[in-house]
């Protein structure tokens, strides 16, 4: 019961947060210069008269501000994100098409990055100001430091120029149609790379965390309890530290959930991966407002769930939370 | 051959090079013997903890290193044992328990699980674990232990905290118990209770016990054999009646000495007229609800009055919850007052603000327990004292003609202005918290378990100032605490305080020695060394 | 504190951070000394590779610009960005902070909802859409950046001046007749300076690293050579010119990578409790 509670009223604030979205983006339609018609036609609509009076009237731009608000608000709540001109279809359209591919490539690069992370700190931690120590943490530190995109495009360099391993770009081979299996691992060989890509930054910064964090609870008293107990080395570290240390690990997670998609513009540009991302970067090139929001409402939404899923992960590791006092 | 149950011999310990001393212990031979309750007495930094740790080989790796000596039990040298072969020893042999209940447990594995973790390392079969732990929470006074053993530990309180780590060391009935001040963060009358306990588990085992504490009191209640160490050294040890009843030492003298003891006179009677007057002070707090369940009201402060008058002491004394340190926040206006009038030189001053606020200030002022909390530790001592005279609109060379005055006073150099508070010790912290206390020129002063994080003879020395000020600037001083003893050696009457109410008020010698309410009755027995008489 | 200042200086994260960083500002400062000539400009034949000509140690890219003459010229949009946008961002967060954290109840509440929201949203396409609205230019990139940047900052002052609020020597100052200002400016205040410090270092590398990340993406200053248009310039001729995108990824590595150190340095000296524990 308590736990629908929380679900509830963790819901109840999303909800909340995505309406100061929406809000958000009728502001920023006000601050560009120029008049927000020009503005939502984008670059390529503008010239087109027509579509620049269907525009006025869709969003009432003849109206007074707080009747467009309504307007929008309501248009919003319908799922009609608007329209691109450029591209010939709905905004909402543009993004379901996408949206799968997107959420494959941050999927699998956030699990890279926490197992990967988590278990390279607790290596580091467990031989503290030793060789593999001194090894992940200098290779962390190199890592964090490495812009993103610059990492994708050395890879595609050295995995794919050079060594051939992996292909540079796409999401499946062109002309191939494969189907079934062959279709599955013609994708996950297409997604190493830029998963790999992706992920990277966030492991770095995931394995620091798990460093500090064991490191921190190696000290504390009921580790110091379990050694007096003459428990074995690997259930301490398991049993009593892990699960204590990776409490701060998920909550990091939650807010760096932001990140990680923004990260997801960056790889799908330079590995042309067809997911909302590479959409954003199109859109942004014509200036073509519309979908640049509706990119934004979506990712937000989608960063919005997250957090509701690493909060709910969070309740389940530590029984603390969430309990009555 | 009736060999020893552990022998210690010329123990030696290194401390890190930085440290302002070379060994943390040093030299230490100690022996234990079965069915034995060894008590260790030390104060801070007197290695005490450090040689219990040895032991069990669980110093932390990084710092402290053993240098010399041997540590024999069942005919093997701890010291010189593979880890593998120690770790078959910790929990099934010998076992060990801590100071802090609240941090000693995994706060994220059921309790019945860590007990039975104990059990598991140490091959007993899984079938059998249930049953045992059942009968351990049992053994150790846990009510209700069917539903405790899938509770989490944050449910429970330090006492029962405790309780539970004693069952987790008794699980495979040890040879020895190591217990290092297990009772030092409980309150009073808990003490008592889990100290009873480990003395009556120990009969009925037939355990050695090494006892590590800080008191003498405890001491005095369960030790059969005591040693006595300073900074890392033994300085006497030998049967208890002897060492309590006639030390030979001049520092266990000393430390003896400065145990609090009750007083026997009755305090004399004050004629003034009353400084600060309490009527039926109330403070309630309220939890947050939330939207589907309601607030909470919790009453921390029920209806409390009294009156101190100049010169005169009045004690305010009871256990964690009993509201004696929110009255003290309350008289100082850092928390709002729900109900009630605080009368200060005749007027109301529970709900004043601005300039009348600041003109109370100027009058009553409060010292703290914590002396590591309570200076800025960025501002040097100078600047910290300084800091009230000046936000009262004291000119600059008023205050810190006052403020050199009252370093001196507190018996420290006038150089300490210049440095921070990290360059010096928790007394020394406390006499600058004084000095500053005392640089508005306060009527009241307030002291809110100003000696309590005090090692024992330095608490001696900061009660002794206390007194010589109170009676030289004819001070109304309230003195809260949860040390009866203390309370009674400094003040002239004393409350009792219970879940926010008063249970007992009086001349403190009457209170304490002829109490009238159960409640001040079953304090007064929970103290430890209740029973033992000073030396001749 | 001087012993603190000393101890910096010889830890030898802080040195070599410290060197490269040192070098990344002169360059940024003197780049018309060092570098005469426009950026821009075509200096020789394109796709010239790097170490052929010593006129032009890193190569030309496919509009014949000399590469060097834009890393060093980049170096000032990169290093001006990432000071300034940090400064802002440290300006809001303690504002919020301090107010959220010492006073607590609705206001405290009223502050981090903002600072939550503003946490949720993705700050990199928020970032991007506030420089395609507003067009890009070196002031609105700054004010972007510095608008995604400032929850964190506020988060830590909120928690710093929350627990410090009701630490004794706070309630002493209360006692002894501060008001409120004294008491947030003077005694809470000079206590927290410690881990924003640590985290201002951390936050103009990550910034460097955003701003590169926009210019990439096309939305950089139009006048202004920067690292990120580099990479972005070469992206699409990455097999022919390697050079073109390696060197400007390698100098914004060194420049992240040195504010990285220092960053950490300052950490282990101002907060020595984790340093001990061995903490980066």
């Amino acid at each position: 019961m308590k736990l629908l509670r929380a679900i509830a009223l963790r819901a109840g604030k999303s909800v909340g947060v995505i309406l100061a979205i929406v809000a958000l983006n009728f502001l920023l339609i006000r601050l560009a210069p120029g008049d927000p018609a020009s503005v939502m036609a984008g670059q390529a609509g503008v010239a087109d008269e027509i579509f620049m009076k269907q525009l006025r009237e869709q969003f009432g731009l003849n109206e007074p501000v707080w009747r467009q608000f309504i307007f929008y608000v309501g248009n919003v709540l319908q799922g009609d994100l608007g329209y691109s001109y450029r591209q010939g279809m709905s905004v909402a359209n543009l993004i379901a098409e996408r949206l799968p591919a997107t959420l494959l490539l941050t999927g699998s690069a956030f699990i890279f990055a926490l197992l990967a992370g988590i278990v390279l700190g607790s290596i580091a931690a467990a031989k503290a100001g030793k060789m593999p120590d001194l090894v992940v943490s200098i290779l962390s530190l190199v890592f964090y430091a490495t812009p993103l995109f610059w990492i994708g495009m050395m890879s595609i360099l050295l995995f794919s120029v050079w060594l051939g391993w992996f292909p540079a770009f796409g999401m499946i081979t062109v002309g191939a149609n494969l189907q079934g299996w062959d279709y599955v691992l013609d994708v996950a060989h297409h997604l190493v790379l830029p998963a790999f890509t992706l992920g990277l930054f966030y492991m770095t910064v995931y394995s620091r965390m798990t460093r500090a964090s064991m490191l921190e609870v190696r000290d504390m008293d009921f580790v110091r309890t379990a050694r007096a107990k003459g428990l074995a080395p690997n259930i301490i570290l398991r049993r009593h530290m892990l699960r204590n240390a990776i409490l701060p690990v998920i909550t990091l997670a939650g807010i760096q959930a932001g990140q990680l998609v923004g990260g997801a513009i960056l790889t799908e540009t330079v590995f042309s991966w067809p997911g909302i991302g590479r959409l954003a970067f199109d859109a942004l090139v014509q200036r073509d407002y519309q979908v640049l929001m509706g990119v934004f409402l979506i990712t937000s939404i989608m960063v919005v769930l997250f957090n509701i899923l690493t909060d709910l992960l969070y309740r389940v590791v530590d029984p603390r939370i969430g309990a009555s006092a | 051959m009736t060999g020893h149950l552990l022998e210690i011999s010329g123990l030696t310990v290194a401390l890190p090079s930085s440290g302002d001393r070379s060994h943390a212990v040093h030299n230490v031979s100690v022996t234990l013997d079965r069915g034995e309750i060894l008590c260790i007495v030390g104060e801070s930094g007197s290695g005490k903890s450090v040689t219990a740790n040895t032991i069990m080989g669980l110093l932390p790796p990084d710092s402290l290193k053993v240098q010399s000596g041997r540590i024999l039990f069942d005919g093997q040298d701890l010291l010189t044992l593979p880890e593998p072969a120690l770790r078959k020893l910790r929990g099934a042999r010998i076992a060990m328990i801590f100071q802090e209940p609240m941090t000693s447990l995994n706060p994220v594995m059921k309790i019945g699980r860590q007990i039975a973790e104990v059990m598991e390392a140490h091959g007993v079969p899984a079938a059998e674990h249930r049953t045992k732990v059942l009968a351990l929470l049992e053994a150790v006074g846990l009510p209700d232990p069917e539903n405790l053993i899938d509770r989490y530990p944050f449910r429970l309180s330090g006492g029962q905290r405790q309780r539970v780590m004693i069952a987790m060391a008794l699980a495979l009935e040890p040879d020895i118990l190591i217990a290092d001040e297990p009772t030092t963060a409980l309150d009073v009358t808990t003490q008592a209770q889990i100290l009873s306990l480990i003395h009556h588990l120990q009969r009925s085992r037939g355990m050695g016990v090494m006892f590590i504490t800080h008191d003498f009191g405890v001491v005095a209640d369960i030790a059969d054999n005591v040693v006595v160490m300073r900074k890392g050294e033994i300085v006497e040890q030998g049967p208890a009646k002897r060492i309590l009843s006639h030390p030979e030492h001049p520092y266990t003298k000393a430390l003896v000495a400065a145990v609090p003891r009750f007083r026997e006179e009755p305090a004399p009677e004050t004629v003034e007229k009353p400084v600060l007057q309490v009527e039926g002070l109330r403070k309630v707090y309220h939890t947050q609800g939330g939207f589907f369940s309601p607030t909470r009201e919790f009453v921390a402060v029920d209806n409390v009055s009294f009156t101190i008058a100049r010169g005169e002491t009045l004690g305010l004394v009871g256990e964690s919850g009993s509201g004696k340190s929110t009255i003290g926040q309350c008289l100082m206006r850092l928390f709002p007052v729900d109900g009630g009038r605080i009368l200060f030189g005749g007027k109301d001053i529970a709900h004043v603000k601005g300039e009348e606020l600041k003109a109370y200030r100027a009058k009553a002022q409060i010292i703290f327990q914590d002396p590591f909390a309570s200076l800025n530790p960025r501002h040097t001592v100078g600047r910290s004292i300084m800091t009230g005279p000046l936000a009262q609109g004291v000119d600059p060379a008023t205050a810190k003609a006052r403020m050199d005055r009252l370093l001196a006073r507190v018996g420290l150099e006038p150089a300490a202005a210049a440095r921070y508070p990290h360059e010096f010790s928790g007394g020394q912290r406390q006499r600058i918290g004084i000095a500053r206390a005392l640089a508005v020129e306060p009527d009241l002063l307030i002291a809110d378990e100003a000696v309590s994080a005090l090692d024992v003879s330095v608490q001696a020395q900061v009660l002794d100032l206390l007194r010589e000020i109170r009676d030289e600037m004819h001070l109304a001083m309230l003195f809260i605490t949860h040390d009866l003893r203390v309370a009674s050696q400094i003040c002239d009457r004393a409350i009792v305080l219970h879940r926010g109410k008063i249970v007992e008020e009086g001349e403190v010698s009457a209170v304490f020695g002829n109490p009238q309410a159960a409640y001040t009755r079953s304090l007064i027995d929970a103290v430890p060394g209740r029973h033992w008489h000073e030396p001749a | 504190m001087n012993q603190s200042l000393k101890q910096f200086l010889c830890n030898p994260k802080a040195l070599i951070g410290l060197t490269i960083l040192l070098l990344a500002v002169l360059a940024a400062i003197f780049a018309p000394l060092i570098a005469p000539g426009d950026p821009w400009k075509m200096a020789s034949r394109p796709f010239l590779p790097p170490m052929q000509d010593a006129r032009f140690l890193f190569g030309t890219d496919m509009m014949g610009r000399d590469i060097m003459t834009g890393l060093i010229h980049g170096a000032r949009v990169s290093i001006l960005v990432g000071l300034t946008s940090t400064l802002v961002a440290l300006v809001f967060g303690l504002l919020f902070g301090m107010l959220a954290g010492f006073y607590g109840g609705w206001i405290d509440d009223a502050l981090m909802r903002i600072t939550e929201f503003f946490q949720t949203i993705p700050t990199f396409v928020f970032a991007l859409l506030l420089v395609a609205i507003l067009s890009p230019s070196i002031l609105s990139i700054t004010l972007a950046i510095g608008i995604v940047s400032w929850p964190p900052v506020a988060r830590l002052v909120r928690s710093e001046f929350a627990s410090l609020r009701n630490r004794e020597f706070v309630r002493a100052a209360e006692v002894l007749g501060q008001s409120n200002w004294q008491i947030i400016w003077g005694q809470i205040l000079p206590n927290t300076l410690s881990p924003v410090i640590a985290m201002a270092s951390l936050m103009v590398a990550s910034a460097i690293l955003t701003e590169a990340a926009i210019s990439f993406l096309g939305l950089g200053d139009p006048n202004r050579m920067s690292w990120g248009f580099m990479i972005g310039a070469a992206r699409t001729v990455l097999r022919q010119a390697w050079w073109m995108s390696f060197f400007p990824g390698m100098v914004i590595l060194l420049v992240v990578l040195a504010l990285n150190l220092v960053g950490d340095a300052l950490n282990d000296v101002l907060n020595p409790r984790l340093s001990r524990k061995g903490r980066q």
